[in-house]
C-alpha cells in the first residue's frame, strides 16, 4: 500500500514541493501504476530478466575525438551563467 | 620493538575496519565514455569539451567507447578480478547540479568484473586487499563557488568533467588502519600507470569514498576525499573522532559526513539518499556489454606488474633487494634504471652502483627540484647517465663533480662532456695531488704539528689547502690518504 510518507518521499527526492490535495492525488494514482504491474505476478518464476529488448551487445564507438560545441552555443541555454560557467543553486547540506 | 607491539596491541582492541570506493579516471582514453569530447580539458576553459551528450540535452543518445570498455577490462584482469562476460549499464537517479542529465549512467548489479585483489606490504609480511567489485561510469561536472562553499550563494557549473570514463574499485572493508589505506591506494595507483590507462598526476584523476568503523560502532562513510594523501588525514581524523567519542560514552551513529580538505576535518552530511532512493534501473539508450571477445584479446597482453619486474631486476641486475623495491615504484624510473644498467653491464660494472645513483642522487635530485623521470628522460637521457657513471667508476671524474654535472644538467641542461669541459671537472691525477699535498705541508707546518700532535681538525685543513688549489676537483677522500701516507 502506498502511504502519505511515501509520496512525500519520493517528492523530495524530485526535489518539488506539493500541495496535501496533490499528495492524495498521487497516491492514488502510484497505487493504480503499481497495481498494474501485479500483472507481472503472474509470470512464471525463475524467467531470466531482460535488459534491453533490442537483440543486440557491443555497439560501439572509436576512441577517436570530435568536435565539442562551440561555447557560443553552450552557454545560449541556460539562463544564468558567468565568466563561462554555468550558474547552479548552491548545494545546501 | 616493544613499541611496535604495543602499537599492535591498540590496533587490535580498537578493531579499525575500513574499506574504500576508489573512482578512477581513464584519463589516458582520447575520449570521454559515452560521446566523442575530448578528455584533454585541464588547461582550457570551463564548458569547452561538451556536446549534447554530456550536457544531457533531450534526445541525445550515449554511445560506448570501446576502448574505454578496453581500459576497464585489462585494470580488471590485471587486478585478478573475474571480468563478467556480459555487462549492463543502469541509470543512477539523483538530482544534484554536476550531472546535467538527473542521472549518472553508471552499473548496478552487472558489473563489469567481481572480486579481485591487490597486495601491499604489512609489517613482516604481505597481505591481500580484497576487491568486492569493478565497475563503469560517467564523472558528473564539476562545481566550484566564489569564496566558500558555506557563504557562496551559489555553485559555478564546469561541465568538462562530465562524461569522463571512470573506474569505481570497492574493496571489501579489510583494511585495518588509515596507513593501509594509502599503501593500497599508493600500489592501486602504481599498477594503473604501468597499465598506461591513467595519468595520476592530474587533477581529480583519483577521487575516493571511504568506510570506517571501530568496534561496536556505527560504520561512516567520508565522501569526496580527492586525493591519497586526503585519505589517510580523513581517515586519521575519523578515527580520533570516533575514540573520543566511545570514551565519553556516546554511541557512534551510522552517518555519511563530508572530508573538508582546508582545515582537515570531516563534517556530517544531512539528507544522504539510500541505496533505493536511486532507482537504478537498465539504461535504455544503451545495449549490454558482450565482453567474451575483448577479454579473450586482453588476457596474454597485461604487461609484467611491479612484484614480477621487482623480482625480476634484483636477478636479471644483481642489485641489493631494497634498490628494486624502490626502482618498481615508478615504471619511468624503472625504465630508466635499465637502460642505464644495460648499457654499463657490458662494461662489467656494478649495476648497484647505477641503481644506487638514479634511486638516491638522481631520484632525490628530481624531487628537489618537482620533477619526475619523465623530465629526466627528456633532459638527461640514460645515455648520458651511463656516460657519468663510467668516468666515475673509472675515476676520471669525483663523486662531487658526478652530482654537480647531474644538477647543472637538471637546471640548465647541456651534456656530459660539454660541462666536464667548461668545468674543468676531470679529477686531477694522483702524481699531480700528491704534489700539491707536499706543498700544503710545506706551507703550513702549524697545521702539520697539530695534526701530529692529535687534531683531526688539522687535516681537514690540510685536505682544504689541496681543494683549493684545485678548485675542487681533487677527492678529499683520496687527498687525505696522500696527505696521512706523507706524513706517516
Amino acid at each position: 500500500m502506498i502511504t502519505e510518507k511515501d509520496v512525500l518521499h519520493i517528492a523530495d527526492l524530485a526535489k518539488i514541493e506539493i500541495s496535501e490535495e496533490e499528495v492524495q492525488k498521487f497516491k492514488e494514482d502510484f497505487q493504480s501504476i503499481l497495481d498494474y504491474f501485479n500483472i507481472l505476478d503472474e509470470v512464471e518464476e525463475n524467467v531470466e530478466p531482460s535488459f534491453q529488448v533490442l537483440p543486440l551487445t557491443n555497439v560501439f564507438r572509436k576512441d577517436e575525438v570530435k568536435e565539442s560545441l562551440p561555447r557560443e552555443d553552450v552557454l545560449r541555454n541556460p539562463k544564468h551563467v558567468e565568466d563561462g560557467y554555468i550558474k547552479g543553486p548552491r548545494v545546501v547540506e | 620493538m616493544s613499541q611496535q607491539v604495543t602499537g599492535q596491541r591498540m590496533e587490535r582492541k580498537d578493531e579499525v575496519v575500513i574499506g574504500l570506493e576508489v573512482h578512477i579516471q581513464l584519463n589516458k582514453l582520447n575520449t570521454k565514455l559515452f560521446c566523442s569530447c575530448s578528455t584533454d580539458y585541464h588547461e582550457d576553459e570551463p564548458n569547452t569539451h561538451v556536446c549534447p551528450v554530456c550536457l544531457g540535452m533531450p534526445g541525445a543518445m550515449p554511445v560506448i567507447n570501446e576502448m574505454a570498455i578496453k581500459f576497464a577490462v585489462k585494470v580488471a584482469l590485471a587486478l585478478n578480478a573475474d571480468v563478467q562476460p556480459f555487462t549492463v549499464f543502469d541509470r543512477k537517479n539523483y538530482f544534484y547540479p554536476d550531472l546535467p542529465k538527473d542521472f549518472q549512467i553508471s552499473q548496478y548489479d552487472r558489473p563489469l568484473a567481481w572480486g579481485g585483489y591487490v597486495t601491499i606490504e604489512a609489517g613482516q609480511g604481505e597481505k591481500k586487499i580484497l576487491l568486492k567489485r569493478i565497475h563503469m561510469e560517467e564523472d558528473p561536472g564539476k562545481l566550484s563557488y566564489r569564496g566558500s562553499i558555506t557563504t557562496a550563494r551559489y555553485s559555478m557549473i564546469d561541465y568538462n568533467r562530465s562524461g569522463m570514463p571512470l573506474l569505481e574499485i570497492v574493496t571489501e572493508p579489510v583494511m585495518n588502519s588509515p596507513k593501509e589505506a594509502r599503501q593500497f591506494l599508493n600500489k592501486l595507483r602504481i599498477i594503473l600507470e604501468y597499465l598506461d590507462v591513467f595519468d595520476g598526476s592530474l587533477e581529480g584523476a583519483m577521487r575516493i569514498d571511504a568506510n570506517i568503523s571501530l568496534k561496536g560502532g556505527g560504520r561512516v562513510e567520508i565522501k569526496n576525499i580527492s586525493s591519497f594523501k586526503g585519505v589517510e588525514k580523513a581517515l586519521t581524523y575519523e578515527i580520533t573522532r570516533q575514540k573520543n567519542l566511545k570514551r565519553r560514552g556516546k554511541e557512534v551513529r551510522r552517518e555519511t559526513r563530508h572530508f573538508d580538505e582546508i582545515n582537515n576535518i570531516t563534517v556530517s552530511l544531512r539528507g544522504k539518499e539510500e541505496e533505493q532512493d536511486y532507482r537504478y534501473f537498465p539504461e535504455p539508450d544503451l545495449v549490454p556489454v558482450d565482453a567474451t571477445g575483448i577479454i579473450e584479446e586482453l588476457r596474454g597482453t597485461i604487461p609484467e606488474m611491479p612484484e614480477q619486474k621487482r623480482i625480476r631486476l634484483a636477478e636479471q641486475y644483481g642489485i641489493g633487494e631494497n634498490f628494486a623495491k624502490v626502482l618498481v615504484l615508478d615504471l619511468k624510473m624503472a625504465d630508466y634504471f635499465e637502460e642505464v644498467a644495460k648499457s654499463l653491464a657490458e662494461d662489467g660494472i656494478n649495476l648497484n652502483v647505477a641503481a644506487s645513483w638514479t634511486v638516491d642522487v638522481l631520484r632525490g635530485e628530481l624531487n628537489y627540484r618537482s620533477k619526475d623521470f619523465r623530465f629526466a628522460y627528456s633532459i638527461l637521457e640514460p645515455a648520458e647517465m651511463v656516460k657519468i657513471l663510467k668516468y666515475l667508476t673509472d675515476g676520471k671524474i669525483t663523486e662531487k663533480s658526478a652530482v654537480e654535472i647531474i644538477r647543472t644538467i637538471l637546471d640548465k641542461g647541456g651534456n656530459v662532456d660539454m660541462i666536464i669541459e667548461e668545468k674543468g671537472l676531470f679529477a686531477i691525477a694522483n702524481s699531480e695531488i700528491e704534489k700539491l699535498c707536499r706543498e700544503a705541508i710545506e706551507k703550513n707546518p702549524k697545521a702539520v704539528e697539530d695534526y701530529i700532535a692529535g687534531k683531526e681538525q688539522a687535516l681537514n685543513f690540510l685536505v682544504g689547502q689541496v681543494m683549493k688549489a684545485t678548485r675542487g676537483k681533487a677527492d678529499p677522500a683520496e687527498t687525505a690518504r696522500i696527505i696521512n701516507k706523507i706524513l706517516s
